[in-house]
């Protein structure tokens, strides 16, 4: 089979698999193995109870909004990094990948402390009323966090591509600004943008430690998903977590075949 | 300012500090946050919280857990990238999709299928119950769910670099006699070197910082299997503010090395993979 006479096929495919296998495969079948031990009724109890339903919602709704915020928001930095020169620049540039590098548990502990009520930020909001921790404001914000450099980051490399040529020759023909934006810049950067806020959506939908800490995960109100799996787990229900982790895993796995078909779109709409 | 954007001044003002706002608020307040409330209380606090017995524990657990995952998905991800790249064969494009598999695994799902897998209630974990090997709630459960997650990350930016690279180079060798590992340490290595490098601060990165998947298979036993992010959730909880922060503070130290190298790694990384395009003999 091998298309070259290079040696180890064997031994580098027989480790990639054995290890796939044993680390990935087995461990993840597990979940069916363990969750097939409820009746068709339990399980369904299970995955669609109250408590686990208002849970797949905050989890996709927050996630839906912080994608949508970074959407404008990342539009913005990468509109304001690509077409203005300023002093800074470079710094502003490399700071947007602090959500990818700084630890989720970081990010849940200085955002829970910012948005308290005697925080930098909550001191000016809670006069207003406004609850942005232990709430579902605090999880659409700490979402925005992090997952705000995907958007950034696919529509920097177009909007350096793009030039400002169409622009140019849409307002010499006599287009007005807005005109340009709505129907010459914003259809080219449209596939990148949408691929971005997906991905964002993607990374939202995944978190974990970083709503832990700001949420209070209050069943009902401001618990996701993980936190109704976790709370299975501490009361040894394995088959129960079981089931509502094969849930997430599947949501998962058609979110991001979505994503792929999204991006592969995107890239020929590019082209 | 003298960008390329023709609007009015005063549009582009808004604009750059409407965007500066979002970078302050969301970005530069939290960091600057964490190094605030680590020092509260001064110089010395802080150097009592970093040198805390349980928090070094914690430290020194982090750090080899890493080095051990990224240890495992090195080896891995290069393995895989030579099956992967170098040859054809039916089913490629599944195994690739298999490989990044556990990026789509939420953190506590991660967790939860090694509690599944080794809990005592399963046929092995009784087994390994009686033998007296603990992997749960132990130092061999959090390696297990931290490989878990990073498994994907050496491997995927190792192998569209020797997809690039080609294999002449290795065949030309390997005729003039070279054994298949001469070939691979002083042909292959080098030129997949910053592909690799790249891959193991992605890897190096996420495993310091995983705490879904690490806070369901550790047990939480303080000075045993509390990782950096653990101990940062513990002393939270235990109202040792400062403590907690000053934990962080040394997770975002390493946030901004992280990023820091990867700006100088991937810096290379792009220029080799320019110089294996221009390679008249790559393709």
């Amino acid at each position: 089979m091998t298309r070259r006479n290079i040696p180890g096929f064997k031994t580098t495919m027989g480790a990639t698999l054995a290890w796939l296998a044993l680390l990935v495969l087995i461990p993840l079948s597990r979940l069916v193995t363990t969750s097939s031990g409820l009746s068709g009724s339990d399980f369904w109890k299970t995955v669609w109870s109250p408590q686990a339903v208002a849970a797949y919602e905050l989890t996709f709704g927050a996630a839906f909004v912080a994608a949508l915020a970074n959407g404008a928001i990342g539009l913005l930095i990468a509109w304001v990094l690509v077409r203005y020169s300023f002093p800074g620049k470079n710094l502003v540039n490399s700071l947007i990948d602090i959500p990818f590098a700084l630890p989720t548990a970081v990010a849940g502990l200085t955002y829970g402390s910012l948005y308290a009520p005697h925080g930098w930020i909550g001191r000016f909001l809670s006069p207003l009323g406004i609850e942005a921790v232990h709430s579902r404001l605090a999880v659409c914000i700490v979402l925005t966090f992090v997952s705000l450099p995907f958007v950034v980051r696919t529509l920097q490399p177009v909007l350096e591509d793009l030039g400002t040529e169409s622009e140019e020759a849409a307002q010499s023909l006599g287009a007005s600004r807005w005109q340009t934006f709505r129907h010459v810049l914003f259809p080219s950067i449209l596939p990148a943008l949408l691929t971005g806020i997906a991905l964002a959506f993607a990374r939202a939908v995944g978190e974990y430690g970083s709503v832990v800490f700001v949420s209070g995960n209050i069943p009902m109100k401001t618990q996701i998903a993980p936190v109704v799996i976790m709370g299975h787990l501490e009361a040894f229900e394995f088959d129960r977590a079981s089931a509502v982790a094969l849930v997430l895993l599947v949501a998962s796995f058609a979110m991001n075949g979505g994503i792929n078909v999204l991006a592969r779109w995107s890239r020929r709409h590019e082209r | 300012m003298n960008g390329r954007d023709d609007a009015p001044a005063w549009v582009r003002y808004l604009f750059l500090l409407t965007a500066m706002a979002f970078v302050v608020v969301l970005l530069l307040l939290p960091a600057l946050n964490v190094l605030v409330q680590a020092f509260a209380k001064g110089l010395g606090g802080y150097v009592s919280a970093a040198t805390d017995k349980d928090t070094l524990h914690a430290v020194f657990l982090t750090t080899a857990v890493a080095l051990i995952a990224i240890a495992i998905n090195t080896v891995f991800g290069v393995a895989a990238s030579w099956a992967i790249t170098k040859y054809e064969f039916w089913g490629k494009t599944l195994l690739v999709s298999l490989i990044d598999l556990p990026f789509s695994v939420s953190p506590v799902v991660s967790g939860l299928i090694y509690v599944l897998t080794f809990g005592v209630d399963t046929a092995l974990g009784s087994w390994l119950d009686t033998h007296n090997i603990q992997i749960l709630y132990a130092a061999p459960g959090i390696i297990l769910a931290t490989t878990f997650v990073t498994f994907p990350f050496v491997a995927r930016e190792v192998m569209p670099v020797m997809e690039a690279v080609g294999s002449d180079q290795e065949e030309a060798a390997l005729t003039l006699g070279a054994s298949g590992w001469q070939t691979f340490w002083q042909i292959t290595l080098p030129d997949i070197k910053w592909g690799v490098l790249y891959g193991v601060i992605l890897c190096g990165s996420r495993a310091m910082g995983e705490y879904g998947a690490v806070s369901v298979v550790s047990g939480r036993i303080t000075g045993k299997t509390d990782t950096m992010s653990l101990r940062v959730e513990k002393l939270y909880q235990e109202y040792q503010t400062q403590a907690a922060f000053t934990v962080a503070s040394l997770l975002l130290f390493l946030a901004f090395v992280t990023l820091a190298v990867k700006a100088a790694v991937e810096w290379r990384l792009r220029r080799a993979l320019a110089e294996a395009a221009r390679r008249p003999e790559a393709r």
